[in-house]
């Protein structure tokens, strides 16, 4: 019954993403292919926070560092001429992966606030670092001039056929993080984010674990930062400021921690709730900001809880 | 198989453990009596690496233990089952027994979730719920299962029929009755004098950190007043 509703959920969501460039572009509405190839490029970063976040219990208040390192990677590339997506996308993903093995292996051993406020600090540490350096804008970012090129595989200035790379690239992503999260090392990762003493005691140190979790999440992330630089074809310091890594966090909190379809309903509504205020006041953060409140209040579990068929088993 | 000598143990300034001496052979069951609050958990918190201890000397098979992680302790091949169980919440019945097992000390008969779910049938039934879901009953037969599941060669029990109904207790110490046939050494702490003088073949009784007496089933159950001065019965 609970597999039925679950099969739904995931059709409908998968046909409903896949037929909205055909509909919008009857309606004339190129717009919303835009808004929703940006929804879903957050929420591969999403899901992949809600790899360390939901099942792993490291509450990282940076992780829009690998959004930045991702975009850097692609923009810095081809600043220098090098434009093939084949060697911008492998060291957008490598680079953001080494960034956190590194900042995971220091801030891993703290715990609770100051994991916290390690994983930030890591953030604005590049994020300054993106301000400082002129020759890629400095403060202003940097136009990227040409987007990825794959081998005239695909165009990705056409705002259709990066729609459909982001959507799968999404669905693979959510799919990857269920797999880990139910695989033996993902049972491990839970087990040590419900009582970490007691996974200690039954044999197991979760340190490296956790590192592992830390590292493949920061490689995903860092996908979402490449998928964002050719979505807007500018980088910024901006991608990696603290209220872009809050940004992310409430997707996962307001979606549903460890829940696959959380991170992508939480892109969603946060994203669509942003542009329609945005499109109404400029003071949209005033009436935002108390709805989010209101939602963390009144579903404690997200949106993954309320949806029928949208939870985990 | 496990030796501890003049174990001391203290939270912060206040000591709990005076010296606590006592040992297990191979394929033995042994006790550790007393009322609450005389160093019982302490000492197998101890032993486990949980909780520091000050001084004296854990062997488990002949190895130096004491001072390693708790990870290190139960990979060298001790199970404990805890007081409280603290089975994963967030796990299914499967999933608890499998995240953690393994088979370090390389047993060529070891534990799958068929024999798990064999020696404790109900938890069959349950394998897709999740570790909330459970009764109490259910729950420990899981943190024994979870514990059997990493192969120990020494399994420590903590208050392991503690709060469950008669009929459940006594399908927990049959469950005992079946690992020691089957030749694992256990350690453990309970209140059931009864039951453990049928099962176990030695017990040590600890008052305030110390142990104070000790023997086989026999010797206890004709002390009355070791059993009226320092268990209450």
């Amino acid at each position: 019954m609970r597999a039925h509703a679950q099969l739904i959920f995931w059709a409908v969501l998968v046909a409903a993403l896949a037929l909205l460039p055909p509909v919008v572009g009857v309606l004339h509405e190129p717009f919303y292919v835009e808004l929703v190839r940006r929804v879903m490029i957050f929420a591969i970063a999403a899901a992949s926070l809600n790899l360390i976040l939901g099942y792993g219990g490291l509450v990282s208040f940076g992780h829009a560092a690998y959004l930045g390192i991702g975009g850097y990677a692609v923009g810095i590339l081809s600043f220098y001429g090098m434009n093939s997506g084949w060697l911008q996308w492998p060291v957008a993903i490598g680079a953001s992966a080494l960034v956190a093995l590194a900042i995971g292996a220091v801030s891993i051993r703290a715990s609770g606030m100051y994991f916290i406020m390690i994983t930030l600090a890591f953030t604005q540490m590049l994020y300054y670092l993106g301000i400082s350096i002129e020759e890629f804008g400095g403060d202003d970012g940097m136009r990227i001039k040409t987007r990825s090129q794959f081998s005239g595989l695909i165009d990705l200035a056409d705002p259709v056929a990066s729609y459909y790379l982001v959507l799968v690239l999404m669905f693979g992503t959510i799919y990857l993080v269920h797999r880990i999260a139910r695989s033996r090392f993902g049972m491990v990762l839970r087990a040590a984010k419900s009582n970490e003493a007691r996974s200690r005691a039954i044999g197991f140190s979760p340190y490296s674990y956790r590192l592992c979790a830390f590292t493949i999440a920061g490689a995903l992330c860092g996908l979402a930062g490449a998928l964002l630089a050719n979505h807007t074809a500018y980088i910024t310091p901006d991608f990696m400021h603290w209220t872009r890594s809050g940004e992310i966090m409430f997707m996962v909190i307001l979606g549903g921690v460890a829940s696959s379809a959380g991170p992508l309903l939480g892109a969603l509504v946060l994203l669509v709730f942003e542009t329609l205020l945005a499109g109404w006041t400029e003071h949209w953060q005033v009436i935002l900001g108390p709805l989010l409140v209101l939602s963390v209040i009144f579903f404690r579990t997200g949106l993954a809880g309320i949806i029928p068929g949208a939870g985990d088993e | 198989m496990l030796r501890v000598e003049g174990l001391e143990t203290a939270y912060g300034l206040s000591q709990v453990l005076f010296g606590v001496s006592f040992s297990i052979e191979a394929g033995q069951v042994v006790t550790l009596l007393g009322r609450n609050g005389m160093g019982k958990t302490t000492t197998v918190l101890s032993i486990m690496g949980v909780v520091p201890a000050r001084r004296g000397t854990i062997e488990f098979d002949g190895k130096p233990i004491r001072g390693l992680p708790s990870y290190r302790v139960a990979q060298a091949g001790i199970g404990l089952v805890p007081e409280g169980r603290q089975i994963f919440p967030n796990l299914t019945v499967r999933e608890n027994l499998v995240a953690t097992a393994a088979n370090r000390g390389g047993s060529s008969d070891p534990w799958t979730l068929e024999r798990v779910f064999d020696l404790f049938p109900g938890l069959r039934e349950r394998h897709r719920s999740f570790g909330n879901q459970l009764s109490g009953g259910e729950q420990q037969m899981l943190a024994i299962g979870r514990a059997l599941m990493t192969n120990p060669r020494l399994l420590i029990l903590d208050e392991a029929t503690e709060g469950l109904a008669p009929l459940i207790q006594a399908d927990i110490y049959r469950s005992i009755v079946r690992l020691k046939t089957e030749g694992l050494s256990i350690l453990m702490i309970d209140k059931n004098l009864k039951a453990l003088s049928v099962i176990a073949d030695g017990h040590y009784v600890l008052e305030k950190g110390r142990v104070v007496w000790s023997g086989d089933s026999a010797a206890l159950s004709g002390n009355d007043e070791v059993k009226h001065k320092y268990l209450g019965v």
